[in-house]
């Protein structure tokens, strides 16, 4: 592999674990240690932890970090210490630059969370954005590890280090200490099951790493991540969205906030295509036969081809399951073909998620 | 019966069981450790004529496909319908239970192209 990937304050800790590490974006992770199927069935039933360090975090501080939020991202966020929420961060024209969990640390300093592969166009973008604003734009992503900690016993086992960890409602983020250093903890995740995600520094986070192992946290991959968050209806950034599709587009109207008081980029253009409606939509499909569809495999309807995956796999609870974008007038249980390898296996559109959210 | 040591190996990772002019086909240990969750064997169709080296069977695991490749030329005599069934029998038993396919060989002297099993256990 290339030497000038990059490792995680977790390598050492991953790759002790059994991981088989992989490159992804630039970022040396475990893509899985033993199984994935091993892996997604302790997070939908236990507890499952994953090093997600090449996460990215930015800071806007300043008397006017909020209106820079609101300003740049869809969703309506709250000036409220510990507060949080996902939303989009649009360009001019309504494509999709990234999904984002941002939150308040006090009400003039925030604290967003953005994907590792976009984590220099957002910085640029929130630079680009602040013109004029009384904020300062940190990328303060090389202080922070970061575990996802995540699984229906996540908390349950979680509470013997952290007493109040329950008390942390979701989308919500509390500064706390473990090991008596200060860690973020934030009540969110990407797997569809309850959890947390906790940001500290390399050696705060390798101990808590270490705590997790022994006590039943199983170690997991990008290869558990990817099935976990696709039944959970959750989109990657870069793959099922990028500047190329719009937030409706993406299934995701509702992080669009059009009431909000203010302004957003791109607001009154989403408000257009809100009215107008969109003539493509991510679509999820569970194959009806046996196979494995993939990125990319096209879609066909009556012989005619109708879409593209943008992301699929195997899921143990579904078998073949996939998204992509297909017409948005497709009705809910209409088959389709895909195309996997030159063979056609029908595919039934369900209602997103495959997974229904407990959390 | 098979087991490791009386194979021969593709450099791709197949073993061959050679008796009475038929290969009975599988993947190495090796192979599905590191193909890993094999959930899908998409056999080749009995009768198929297949060539030393091409492609003629495709393991799904859960991140991706992987070709599987005809350790010797012939034809497609029996396939293994329990490894269609319950794919992770490959990865439980890739030298027993989980083998794939028979070829009935056409051309036994390509053999000679495979490995040992020990040379193939110092090119891994």
């Amino acid at each position: 592999m290339s030497d000038n990937l990059r490792k995680t304050p977790l390598y050492d800790a991953c790759l002790k674990a059994g991981g088989r590490m992989v490159d992804f974006h630039g970022w040396l992770l475990p893509v899985q240690y033993e199984s994935i199927i091993a892996e997604h069935k302790a997070v939908r039933n236990t507890a499952g932890l994953f090093d997600v360090s090449h996460m990215g975090q930015i800071i806007f501080k300043g008397e006017d970090a909020f209106k820079l939020l609101q300003n740049i991202a869809t969703n309506n966020f709250k000036q409220e210490p510990g507060a949080g929420a996902y939303a989009h961060i649009l360009d001019d024209n309504g494509g999709i630059i990234d999904d984002i969990i941002a939150f308040c640390l006090n009400p003039n300093e925030f604290l967003l969370v953005v994907n590792s592969a976009t984590r220099f166009k957002d910085y640029n973008w929130f630079v680009k954005k602040s013109a004029g604003y009384k904020v300062e734009v940190t990328d303060v992503s090389d202080n922070y590890a970061m575990l996802a900690l995540q699984g229906p016993k996540a908390l349950d086992i979680l509470e013997n280090l952290i007493p109040q960890i329950k008390e942390i409602a979701r989308f919500h983020i509390k500064q706390d200490k473990i090991f008596d250093a200060s860690v973020y903890i934030t009540r969110t995740g990407y797997t569809g099951e309850d959890g947390v995600e906790i940001m500290g520094s390399a050696e705060t986070i390798n101990k808590l790493f270490d705590w997790c192992l022994a006590n039943g946290f199983t170690p997991c991959g990008l290869g558990a991540r990817d099935v976990l968050r696709l039944e959970a209806g959750y989109l990657l950034s870069g793959s099922d969205m990028d500047e190329s599709r719009n937030p409706y587009e993406a299934s995701c109207g509702w992080v669009v906030k059009l009431k909000k008081a203010e302004d957003f980029t791109a607001k009154a253009k989403m408000a257009a295509v809100k009215e107008v409606g969109v003539k493509e939509k991510w679509t999820g499909f569970i194959l009806q036969s046996a196979g494995v569809a993939r990125e990319g495999c096209l879609i066909f309807k009556d012989g005619k081809q109708i879409g593209k995956l943008t992301s699929a796999t195997f899921s143990p609870l579904f078998k073949g399951i996939c998204a992509g974008y297909a017409p948005a007038d497709l009705e809910e249980g209409a088959i389709v073909e895909i195309e996997v390898r030159g063979r056609k296996i029908p595919a039934k559109k369900i209602k997103m998620p495959f997974y229904k959210n407990r959390v | 019966m098979y087991n490791q040591e009386n194979c021969k190996f593709a450099a791709t990772h197949e073993w061959a069981y050679i008796e009475n002019g038929v290969a009975t086909v599988g993947i190495s240990d090796h192979a599905q450790h590191e193909i890993s969750d094999i959930v899908f064997v998409e056999l080749p169709k009995i009768g198929t004529k297949v060539e030393q080296g091409k492609s003629c069977c495709v393991i799904e695991s859960v991140k991706s496909a992987s070709d599987i490749y005809a350790p010797v030329s012939g034809e497609i005599v029996e396939v293994n319908q329990a490894a269609a069934d319950n794919p992770s029998i490959v990865n439980q038993a890739p030298h027993g239970d989980g083998w794939l396919f028979k070829i009935k060989m056409s051309n036994p002297d390509e053999v000679k192209n495979l490995l040992s099993f020990e040379d193939y256990k110092a090119k891994i």
